[in-house]
């Protein structure tokens, strides 16, 4: 069964360089950077934006780009630019809380059943295989449809589908970690589990986790752009690129730009998680050690 | 400085004929300068530490190096008109399989583990045309299952991989190398991942079925032992270079490199020092591509010293010669 | 084999009687009552009362859910609150414009994935094979819908060469159901083929560097020879695996696809039934798309062991 972990981890890329898993790759450093572009956006547009996102302007509706609307405005006359901005602010927000959320629970479970006794264990699994059956955004549109949609029951939703992700990766690193020589003469050595969870586990499955944090964000942002896009997620008029899009389309005769703008700020983000994921991945992963 | 000995003709007599060979990345030169020739029905076996480029040279022969490996040099095969290194993938693959074929080292991964034996067999049947239609390709595959000594030839080729054991895996991997009659068989490292039970068997089934076909055996090991019962002639090699060629009992007994001397003394089970350590050969070989300019050896030697830092040159004849500035029969040291 | 094929249908049942459960209690979670829910806030409580009766939540919540999970096999997903029409009719018309559309998608899907990634694979030192898998990579950042967005854009709008939405049945008018599949179709199958692409190429790769390849060629097979002949269908199993998995990627991909095509699928019931407050349609639909999940997930586990002689069990 554990070749099911593959659909969250797709298998190393062990032909690249022969200096792969030791300093960080073109992958990494293009996907930081790429990230490190949109969080800065997102923390400047607490302080600037260009225009005032939310201010209607009946007079500059759907406008071009220029100089004073650089990305040009909506049917409403909002700056797209500015909300674009917001907007970024709203996708990491979402990821940010909805990663936590799996992460933060999903990693502890996951340890705890990989050092669990094997029925347990076993258990676990198929529950957890179950639970991988609820996709985030099935879950989230479930969300709505019974607490209402916001941005908040989106990144809750989000988050709690992602928790079984956490689990099978921290899961079956556990398993591998337990089974190396050191943790077991750790063990001989009457070291009590916790410690052997803190003290050897918990470390060595870091990288895992790590790499799976941003592979996940990657979905996360995913999720909420088709969450606000149906409109389930967040709700007009904050900003949000799914939001944007959904609006966009109806006028995609009229101003087919209007969807490429959001259209490539989500598709920026998604990359930009995914190529850092991979990097990080290509130093972390501890599989690559025994690769040819 | 190659072999003193001029190379005859490509229509001469021998089997193989390599001469100059070099591999490398590009970056780094894993085997250097390597020539030898190999008999009709000769058994020649290339011998050396794991890390020598013995691998390489065969690999390098049969035209199946990795991407990343570019072989350079002159490789000839009796009844060949040209020369294999610069052919092209067609003229290479039609060759390979019939008129030279090869054993690999690890019988559990060089078999398809999705097809059945027989199919695995006689699909070499039907590639070279020795066998034209599927239902006698699959006979002929149970008939060369026979011959390599598996019990009950029918049972066994309907079996996938996983169903046999390292030995059996084995001997259907010689079964499918020898199916065409090869005028060559390589044969690198085939009884190493083999328990020592099943080696001596597997052993004879390679030297009797080299026999039979009248073929050239070239073997690969780094098992002194195992080459003096297989083979007529050694070539030792270390650090991408033969280092040492000759008969086998001249070889044994009388060693010139120092560096086959070691072997020699590693692979002597009786001897131990006066702490009761059995010897070995000092270091450990470098990794691919890193070794000392000059003599490959001459950072392990007890005997180099500064004249060690130029290559010694060949002595002595390609059949049996060595690359040694101070061989053990000398006074030196 | 057979004791294999036991336990796994086992494990599906026990699974989907699981799932049920889950899916059940979450959307009967909140106090209140459906029927109140559906009336909205103006309602009398004789109106609800009445509704209770009719549809039967005033019983206890063990026997709705024996009520429900007892008429599924047969189809009877219940009478929506709000409507009230029979649910399981609607579902089964619109899981077949689903599955037209999730079918269509993964088909284009492997059409460009297998022949494109392997090229991937084997060229992964030359420049056009590591463009081909930068290209990959890029292509799995666009969401569907964004795809969608502008293909209507592009070829409905621009060059009104295809429909930009809606939906006619196959044996209605065949041409112009192709006609209309093909966006919705490509915006799904777009996106998942560069997904697979990069499964394919791993695997490939991984299968380029197997001995037994190498031995296919030392029989005398040329390298693309070895390759179809022995490396393909080792490569095929792990990608079999993540095929399933992805399924249900689609499937949800298919819920938004669905909406910016305006086709009447299962994707667009669901979302209908969020808006109109209709819970059990919501529950019902939830139901058939996990699962369709968990069905094909059974079969790839089932045709995993049909692919793989290793995993059939010897007794």
């Amino acid at each position: 069964m554990s070749d099911r972990f593959v659909a969250e981890h797709p298998p190393p890329d062990v032909a690249g360089s022969p200096d792969r898993g030791r300093s960080w790759g073109g992958s990494a450093i293009v996907g930081a950077t790429i990230i490190g572009v949109i969080v800065f956006t997102a923390l400047v547009s607490f302080v600037w934006t260009p225009h005032d996102p939310l201010l209607v302007q009946g007079a500059a509706r759907l406008q071009g780009a220029s100089s004073e609307f650089w990305f040009g405005t909506d049917r409403f006359g909002r700056d797209v630019f500015s909300r674009l901005m917001m907007g970024a602010r709203t996708a990491l927000f979402v990821g940010v809380v909805a990663v936590s959320l799996a992460g933060l629970v999903g990693t502890p479970l996951g340890i705890l059943m990989g050092m669990a006794p094997r029925w347990l264990s076993q258990l676990f699994l198929r529950t957890n295989d179950l639970l991988l059956a609820f996709p985030a955004l099935l879950l989230a549109i479930m969300f709505g449809a019974v607490y209402g949609a916001s941005t908040f029951t989106a990144m809750i939703a989000i988050g709690i589908a992602t928790i079984p992700v956490f689990a099978r990766v921290a899961r079956s690193g556990t398993l591998q970690v337990l089974s190396s020589e050191y943790v077991l003469a750790a063990r001989s050595a009457g070291r009590s589990r916790p410690a052997i969870a803190l003290r050897h586990v918990l470390p060595n499955i870091g990288g895992l986790v790590i790499v799976q944090a941003s592979v996940s964000f990657a979905i996360a942002v995913l999720a909420e752009a088709a969450l606000s896009f149906l409109g389930f997620g967040t709700q007009p008029p904050t900003p949000s690129w799914g939001r944007m899009l959904q609006e966009a389309q109806e006028l995609v005769a009229v101003a087919p730009m209007q969807a490429v703008w959001p259209g490539l700020a989500i598709a920026a983000a998604v990359l930009g998680f995914n190529l850092l994921g991979d990097g990080l991945r290509d130093r972390f992963d501890p599989r690559l050690d025994d690769s040819r | 400085m190659t072999a003193a000995e001029p190379f005859a003709t490509p229509d001469g007599p021998d089997v193989l004929r390599v001469s100059g060979l070099h591999v490398g990345t590009g970056r780094d030169t894993l085997v250097e300068d390597v020539s030898f020739s190999v008999g009709p029905g000769e058994r020649v076996g290339l011998i050396g530490e794991s890390g020598s480029g013995k691998s390489l040279t065969a690999l390098a022969i049969m035209g199946l190096l990795a991407d990343e490996l570019h072989a350079s040099g002159d490789v000839r095969l009796r009844g060949v008109d040209h020369e294999l290194l610069t052919a092209g993938e067609a003229e290479r693959s039609a060759l390979r399989g019939d008129t030279m074929s090869m054993v690999f080292q690890e019988p559990m991964t060089a078999l398809n583990p999705l097809m059945r034996v027989e199919r695995q067999i006689a699909e070499v049947l039907l590639i070279h045309g020795t066998r034209r239609e599927r239902a006698a390709a699959a006979a002929a595959a149970r008939d060369l299952l026979a011959a390599v000594d598996l019990p009950d030839p029918e049972r066994i080729a309907r079996r996938y991989p996983h169903q046999l054991s390292g030995g059996q895996r084995q001997r259907v991997m010689l079964a499918i190398a020898l199916a065409n009659g090869p005028e060559l068989l390589i044969c690198d490292e085939p009884t190493t991942a083999l328990d020592v039970t099943v080696q001596a068997q597997m052993l004879r089934l390679i030297v009797d079925g080299v026999a039979d076909r009248d073929a050239a055996l070239l073997f690969i090991s780094h098992d002194l032992a195992v080459v003096a019962t297989v083979c007529d002639r050694v070539l030792v090699m270390y650090g991408g270079r033969i280092v040492e060629a000759g008969e086998v009992r001249q070889l044994l007994t009388r060693p010139q490199h120092p560096y086959t001397q070691g072997l020699l003394a590693a692979s002597d089970l009786e001897a131990v020092d006066a702490l009761g350590h059995l010897p070995t050969i000092e270091g450990s070989v470098p990794p691919g591509g890193r070794f000392p300019d000059g003599c490959v050896f001459r950072n392990r030697c007890p005997r180099g010293d500064e004249r060690c830092t130029t290559w010694p040159g060949w002595t002595g004849t390609e059949r049996s010669g060595y690359a040694c500035w101070y061989p053990i029969g000398s006074a030196h040291g | 084999m057979l004791i294999q094929l036991l336990t796994r249908t086992a494990t599906l049942l026990l699974s989907l009687a699981v799932a049920s459960i889950l899916i059940f209690a979450f959307m009967n979670v909140l106090p209140g009552d459906p029927a109140e829910v559906a009336l909205g806030v103006g309602a009398t409580p004789e109106q609800v009362a009445e509704l209770q009766a009719r549809y039967g939540t005033d019983r206890p919540l063990a026997t709705q859910y024996l009520d429900w999970v007892a008429g599924l096999p047969q189809g009877d997903f219940g009478t929506s609150f709000v409507t009230g029409a029979a649910i399981g009719p609607q579902i089964v018309d619109r899981f077949l414009v689903t599955l037209w559309l999730v079918g269509a998608g993964m088909v284009i899907a492997l059409v460009i994935a297998v022949p494109l990634g392997t090229f991937a694979a084997v060229r992964h030192r030359h420049p056009d094979g590591v463009l081909l898998a930068g290209v990959s990579q890029v292509g799995i950042a666009v969401p569907n819908f964004l795809a969608g967005i502008l293909l209507i854009g592009l070829v409905s709008v621009q060059w009104q060469l295809l429909p930009s939405g809606g939906w006619v049945p196959p044996a209605q008018d065949p041409v112009e159901f192709a006609r209309r599949l093909i966006l919705p179709a490509l915006s799904l199958g777009l996106v998942e083929g560069a997904v697979l692409a990069r499964y394919v190429r791993s695997t490939v790769l991984n299968v380029l560097r197997e001995d037994f390849l190498r031995t296919a060629r030392s029989k005398g097979l040329r390298p693309y020879q070895a390759l179809v002949r022995h490396g393909l269908r080792n490569a095929a199993i792990p990608v079999v695996t993540v095929l399933g998995l992805q399924l249900a990627v689609l499937l949800v991909g298919a819920v938004v696809v669905e909406r910016v095509f305006v086709l009447p699928g299962l994707g667009s019931l669901l979302l209908d039934g969020v808006a109109n407050r209709d819970l059990l349609l919501v529950q019902g639909v939830v139901m058939v798309l996990v699962l369709a999940v968990l069905v094909v997930n059974y079969l790839v586990d089932v045709l995993y062991t049909v692919l793989d002689p290793r995993l059939r069990a010897v007794a």
